[in-house]
């Protein structure tokens, strides 16, 4: 493409709308228009101007503001569709294989489209994350495009522009001017805190140009949001683990090293309804029991520095520190979250050893299903000796019992009973519902007699070093907003003729009415011309033109 | 304008915006598989050091893992609930007896479980190798142990030769004690 040559002189690159220089229209488009195209300043958008090698054409292409929206709308869509069935956090199933069968046992050949998508963990699937990143090429190729070309111009803009330039702004004033005009014009708009540059017959006035950035500062703000974002991906920035935590138990905190905690125990309160809550009596009525509080009393340790994960001795206690809702324990950049809850799991079983006839008992013992000792010895030397635990037992398998999951759900016991009446002892399997005697028919049992339980606290925990990187993108997107909302470019220029006559012309990018108001004072002090709002005659001319036709 | 500035100024501008694009697609593609391969198990790589720990077995002795640098370590997480754990342990023992004189290994790490149901599980299995428990879970959150049993093979040199997650054959096991014994 050619260069286009105003007639003025001035060399513009192609694609231009408005001579950089003189301000003259420089297509036909242009030139039948009744007022000027101001958007950037008339310049040619950059990608617009050359589109030659590959590279060009993938900038143009990002360059669009049609392609960055329509990548916004493609988001959308999917965000949506990506609430339709669950996503993989909420499903009941933990491993991959497990996730993959859950949507097509569920949701039939739908669910088995949507897991192969990746809708099931829609932020983490490789296309969506492809579209937030085309999203941010989109804008810093779009941004720079524009950016450069309008700042070029506005830094270089000239005082006098062709008088083809004046008329075509919106707002234009024509008339006889005394010889100070321009003198008292330039007092008053400095006064208004105007910039004012003169050359020779004329001069420029403007105010507020940082507005015009404003665009592309709130873009930067959310570039480094959105890097921000990217950073959550990278180790150490994120951390967003659960912890199961039973009373009594300590365990290593996933993902915060050298940090071990240790629940005291787990508290859930409810309101009474009575004395001081009585205001709850109502609501408590209405649906049975409201909680007051739940809480996991914990007690942090560190390992110290450079022992091993696994070398408890040396651990020293950080704090102890009660968790509730929404009052986290915060240590080290880590948060840890109260989130759920589950109560009375068993943690021992009494039994009392009992003669099967005549129901004597020969004294009680209690099993802690946490550690379990390996004999119980009596008072009266009679001895139950542990020779097999299962927690969750689950059933036999070649003559041996089998235990589901290493917690205490249904607690199975192969005990060897010895008392003074049975030397040689007697062995027993007993579980919650029965009791079986493999090798024959004894004289003693273990009989229930109670449990006690314990309750398991569901902790989050947290850490989030992007945050301040989020914040800081957040507010630079802020300022964006502000600095292009509560702020106008405004600009006059004025030129007088050989013949004393005043040409005047006004521009801003928004408020016009403001615009108007400082107009109207130095009209008022320097006597221009009265000024006229070239659009508004050109609405109520089309209005006059239409109530003529009905 | 020259021909000659004209045609240095198109060369600038593809340069600049091919490294601009190309920034921009490396940081894309970085976060990309960033997130592809978070969720795998394998937090630890082959090749990657493998922690150092210490923990204490059932006869009360301290296992410390860089003890035993210049050893094969075949370092099986396991736990009495999990069935193929319980399955291939018998074959472990069977292999230790071939490759202990040759400079393997065997550390049982069990979860978190009490000294009773290790103890009983071990002396009913004949276990001839060392079973150590990871009271606080601080060692399988180091390892980022997910599914059990997963077994860690570490090199003479203190490496990760090799991750497996699942059942082992006994074939399996000897193969992977060949891969980590000392030349």
């Amino acid at each position: 493409m050619d260069k286009l040559i105003c007639k003025c002189g001035h060399e513009n690159p192609p694609g231009t709308i408005l001579c950089e220089s003189c301000g003259r229209p420089l297509n036909e488009q242009e030139q039948s228009k009744k007022l000027a195209d101001m958007r950037y300043e008339g310049t040619a958008r950059r990608s617009q101007t050359y589109n030659k090698s590959i590279i060009d054409k993938i900038w143009n292409f990002f360059s669009s503001v049609k392609i960055g929206v329509g990548i916004i709308v493609v988001l959308l869509v999917a965000a949506a569709v990506g609430t339709i069935l669950p996503q993989k956090q909420y499903v009941p199933a933990a491993t991959d294989a497990d996730i993959e069968a859950y949507y097509t046992d569920i949701y039939g050949s739908v669910g088995t489209v949507y897991h192969a998508l990746g809708f099931h963990d829609l932020y983490n699937s490789f296309w969506f994350i492809g579209l937030v990143g085309m999203l941010a090429i989109s804008l810093i190729i779009a941004s720079l495009d524009r950016f450069v070309p309008l700042y070029k111009s506005l830094k270089n803009q000239r005082v006098l522009r062709h008088s083809s330039f004046m008329r075509k702004q919106r707002i234009l004033a024509e008339g006889p001017g005394e010889a100070d005009t321009l003198k008292k014009a330039e007092e008053k708009l400095a006064e208004l805190k105007y910039k004012v540059s003169t050359d020779k017959n004329g001069l420029l006035a403007e105010k507020g140009r940082f507005s015009r950035w404003g665009p592309y500062i709130n873009h930067i703000g959310l570039i480094i949001f959105l890097f921000g974002v990217m950073l959550r991906m990278m180790p150490g920035f994120y951390v967003d683990e659960t912890l199961w935590i039973r009373e009594g138990e300590t365990r290593a905190i996933p993902d915060a090293p050298g940090y071990v905690l240790e629940s005291k125990g787990f508290t859930l309160e409810t309101y009474t309804g009575e004395g001081e809550e009585e205001k709850f009596g109502e609501a408590i009525d209405r649906v049975g029991t409201v909680a007051k509080n739940y809480q996991t009393d914990v007690v942090l340790y560190k390992i110290p520095e450079g022992a091993l994960p696994g070398d408890t001795a040396d651990m020293e206690v950080v704090e102890e520190h009660a968790i509730r809702v929404n009052q986290p324990f915060k240590f080290d950049g880590y948060a840890l979250y109260q989130m759920d809850f589950q109560q009375d799991e068993l943690k021992t079983m009494s039994f009392a050893l009992q003669n099967k006839e005549t129901g004597e008992s020969r004294g009680d013992l209690t099993i802690d299903l946490v550690n379990p000792e390996t004999t119980y010895e009596l008072e009266d030397g009679s001895v139950v000796e542990l020779l097999g635990y299962y927690p969750d037992f689950s059933g036999f398998e070649n003559g041996e019992p089998q235990t589901a999951t290493p917690l205490p759900k249904n607690p199975g016991f192969l005990v060897k009973m010895t008392t003074p009446d049975t030397p040689d002892g007697e062995t027993s399997f007993i579980t919650i519902q029965n009791t079986v005697e493999p090798l024959g028919d004894n004289e003693y049992k273990l009989a229930f007699q109670g449990v006690e339980t314990r309750d398991a606290s569901g902790l989050t925990v947290r850490k989030d070093r992007t945050l301040p990187i989020l914040g800081l993108g957040g507010l630079i997107f802020m300022i964006g907003v502000a600095q292009g909302m509560y702020f106008n470019h405004r600009r006059f220029w004025i030129q007088q003729q050989a013949d004393g006559s005043i040409l005047l012309a006004g521009h801003t990018n928004k408020n016009w009415f403001g615009l108007k108001k400082d107009l109207d004072q130095v009209t008022e002090h320097a006597s221009l011309p009265a000024y006229r709002d070239q659009q508004e005659d050109m609405e109520a001319q089309e209005k006059g033109e239409g109530e003529q036709l009905t | 304008m020259s021909t000659e500035k004209k045609r240095n100024k198109k060369k600038n501008r593809t340069i600049m915006r091919s490294v601009i694009l190309l920034l921009l697609v490396a940081a894309i593609g970085y976060t990309i598989y960033n997130s592809v391969t978070a969720d795998e198990v394998e937090v630890l790589k082959v090749g990657d050091p493998a922690p150092d720990f210490t923990l204490t077995d059932l006869d009360g002795e301290t296992h410390k893992l860089s003890d035993y640098k210049g050893q094969g370590v075949f370092l099986n997480f396991w736990g009495t609930w999990c069935e193929p754990c319980i399955k291939e342990m018998p074959a472990m023992a069977n292999q230790y007896e071939v490759y202990e004189d040759q400079g393997v290994q065997i550390l049982a790490v069990n979860i978190a479980q009490s000294n009773f149901e290790v103890e009983t599980f071990a002396r009913q299995y004949g276990l001839n190798f060392p079973i150590v428990i990871d009271r606080d879970k601080s060692v399988m959150t180091a390892y980022n142990i997910r599914p059990l049993p997963t077994t860690m093979l570490v090199n003479p040199q203190g490496e990760i030769q090799r991750i497996v997650t699942g059942e082992m054959t006994e074939q399996d096991i000897a193969g992977f004690m060949e891969e980590i014994k000392p030349e």
